[in-house]
């Protein structure tokens, strides 16, 4: 068991263990934080895939700012609703065994794909390139400079219809 | 002996993370000594004078003390938030501390570099994600307080660390820009060779001066790690005492610690990536600067040899006596010729970042608070549009060198 | 050496375990950060599937699924504020009438 499989296993451990906590946790805020974790374990699994600039970018926007609009708008709200749901039969008998019936075929379906021959990771060793940060921008400048432009009016636009919806309306 | 041969990388690792885990929490100790002293003396007074000899052993009381008070806890708060909080931003305070380089990489040990913990080739990025991180510790911490002041005391302060935030990862891209790359190792590579080519001089081919986005970085550092004059949501006379008012004892410590550390992280970022971190302000021709931090602590073992034999009494005659010892026994191995280049890098990064944590205290003692909207209306209308102004100017000197200074 | 076919089970887990919690839960905002779990599940499968293969076009389509799920998440929580103030509730079973 080298060292890369065994962090492997201790990520992947942690990032499944926070998306069973979101959804058994009783408290919205308690499934936020389980979200953090996941996403924080998520980063740290592209840095042992080698791809150390996704990673920061990751917990920087992900990590660091999304979900710290969540964890402010669980806060404001008070959402301190706590849920249980009662499960219908039907998602009980069928729904569940169905589900974990499709999980382990998609599993089993993606473990024999034919990627599986190239391409594991060897310690010390980075991506393809690197100067990542560099090939990526370029990337991004060169053959997709126009999803670049429409994703940076997306963001305008998500801004202002934030704006938009958030004011309190005048009741006249 | 065969285990140390056979991993290097992992004995070595943990022995730089064991002295830099003393070293930090020393240093966090003595910061608040060093504070308060600095603080009393612009207003007039001694501060600490009576634990041990100049009030050095102030620390130690404090640390006792928080050792020893009651730990409360609100009754109807959030207990698992409660207590994780003050974990989480003392945990993200220290882990940012391992990303600074502390000397060249090229003094080594079995392979591995002596004064670099860990070597990230985005480790700027890196550094931004874990202080980006640490909203999370203030405003998790006011809302399992589960009372009004805290709440309101952390979601202003997030909001602040927030708004900061944008214009301190602006303000550095244009040290980026001038490297052309993230890693700390390449930007102070970068800035090596004389004083001029530091980035906030920046008289180097193809560079400009780096002065705008050294002052945006500053005043941007300073509301982040939320000090005087942006500490609104913690100041003692507002808010009560804004998002810890509900912790106590070894909690509200680490909460304590976790912004010493924050402070501690900005400076030494301030200094790599604008004074040229590690580098020696002399030309490396002049090989007297070797034996400059030996002189230093033979000059301090002196005073404090006169301080020990002329003015203290008593157990704190003692104690500035072993003081002594220790000073001027390390200034003279620092003299010795094989060791005295081994701890230039060292020497010259913590007198910068000494410099820069005076700066801090010096304006913590000078200036009065800033209202919160003037606050704010200061992050977003005049520091973000001066960062994006510095980006555009340099990005325009990289891109027509003919624009900058040259050699 | 780790075979990339472990990242993408992780990430059919992941994915199963966002669409579980989408199904299964009432509060909108915790919704909300299933759809977010299966986002980064997907991200995962690409940052894999860009080492396999070697190329870096993986991980420009990660910057965009990340940049636009903040987008969506800004606009989505803005509404979900709009929505509580008008029913003062987060129940999702609350929100069955089309007109706020």
């Amino acid at each position: 068991m080298s060292l890369p499989l065994l962090l492997f296993f201790v990520f992947a451990l942690m990032a499944v263990l926070g998306a069973i906590l979101l959804i058994v946790a009783r408290e919205p805020i308690h499934s936020a934080l389980a979200l953090i974790v996941v996403m924080v374990s998520l980063a740290l699994l592209y840095v042992l895939l080698g791809a150390e600039f996704i990673a920061a970018v990751q917990i920087i926007v992900y990590a660091g700012a999304v979900m710290v609009l969540f964890v402010f708008v669980i806060m404001l709200l008070n959402a301190g609703e706590e849920e249980r749901t009662n499960w219908s039969r039907m998602a009980k008998y069928v729904g569940v065994p169905l589900a974990v019936v499709f999980l382990f075929w998609v599993a089993h379906w993606m473990a024999h794909a034919a990627v599986g021959a190239t391409a594991g990771y060897a310690p010390g060793e980075t991506f393809v390139t690197p100067s990542m940060t560099a090939d990526l921008s370029k990337l991004l400048f060169t053959t997709y400079l126009l999803p670049f432009e429409v994703t940076s009016i997306l963001i305008l636009i998500a801004i202002l219809g934030a704006l938009v919806l958030a004011k309190r309306e005048e009741k006249s | 002996m065969e285990f140390i041969t056979q991993h290097p990388v992992l004995v070595v690792s943990l022995v730089k993370i064991a002295v830099l885990l003393f070293v930090v929490m020393t240093a966090l100790a003595y910061l608040t000594w060093f504070e308060r002293k600095v603080v009393a003396h612009i207003q007039s007074r001694w501060g600490p004078y009576y634990v041990g000899a100049h009030g050095l052993l102030q620390p130690l009381a404090d640390g006792l003390k928080f050792f020893f008070k009651e730990d409360l806890t609100p009754p109807a708060s959030d207990r698992l938030i409660f207590t994780l909080a003050p974990m989480l931003a003392l945990a993200l305070a220290l882990t940012a501390i391992a990303l600074i380089p502390f000397g060249p990489p090229s003094i080594q040990v079995l392979g591995q570099p002596v004064f670099i913990v860990s070597n990230l080739g985005v480790g700027l990025l890196f550094l931004f994600a874990i202080t980006s991180m640490g909203v999370y510790g203030i405003a998790l911490a006011g809302w399992s307080s589960n009372s009004k002041y805290p709440l309101l005391g952390s979601l202003r302060s997030s909001a602040q660390m927030i708004s900061y935030e944008v214009s301190l990862t602006l303000s550095v891209v244009g040290v980026v820009l001038m490297a052309g790359t993230f890693s700390f190792n390449g930007i102070i590579q970068a800035q090596s060779g004389a004083i001029w080519h530091w980035n906030v001089f920046g008289i180097r081919h193809g560079g400009i001066t780096q002065v705008v986005g050294f002052l945006c970085y500053l005043i941007a550092a300073i509301a982040e790690t939320n000090r005087v004059p942006f500490d609104l949501p913690e100041g003692e006379t507002e808010l009560v005492a804004g998002f810890h008012t509900e912790y106590s004892s070894f909690k509200f410590a680490m909460f304590f610690m976790a912004e010493y550390a924050n402070m501690i992280t900005v400076s030494c970022l301030a200094t790599i990536l604008f004074f040229g971190g590690w580098l020696s302000p002399f030309p490396d021709s002049w090989t007297w600067q070797f034996y400059l931090p030996g002189a230093l602590l033979l000059l301090t073992g002196i005073y404090t040899a006169f301080d020990s034999f002329v003015v203290l009494r008593g157990i704190a005659r003692i104690q500035f006596a072993v003081f002594t010892l220790l000073l001027l026994g390390g200034g003279a191995i620092c003299l010795h010729p094989a060791v005295a280049p081994l701890i230039q890098g060292p020497f010259w990064f913590v007198s910068k970042v000494f410099l820069f944590l005076f700066l801090y205290v010096w304006v913590r003692g000078t200036l009065p608070r800033f209202r919160y909207d003037q606050l704010m209306s200061f992050g977003w209308k005049l520091l973000l549009p001066v960062a994006l102004v510095n980006l555009i100017v340099t990005a325009l000197v990289i891109a027509f060198p003919w624009l900058g200074a040259h050699g | 050496m780790i075979p990339i076919s472990y990242f993408l089970v992780l990430s059919a887990i992941l994915f199963g375990l966002g669409v579980v919690a989408f199904v299964f839960k009432r509060n909108i905002v915790t919704i909300f950060m299933s759809i977010e779990l299966m986002l980064n599940a997907v991200n995962l499968a690409f940052v894999a599937f860009g080492r396999a293969w070697g190329q870096l076009d993986g991980m420009v389509f990660v910057f965009f699924v990340i940049v636009v799920a903040a987008a969506e998440a800004a606009v989505g929580l803005a509404i979900v504020i709009t929505l509580v103030q008008d029913r003062q509730s987060l129940n999702i079973e609350r929100v069955n009438r089309l007109k706020l």
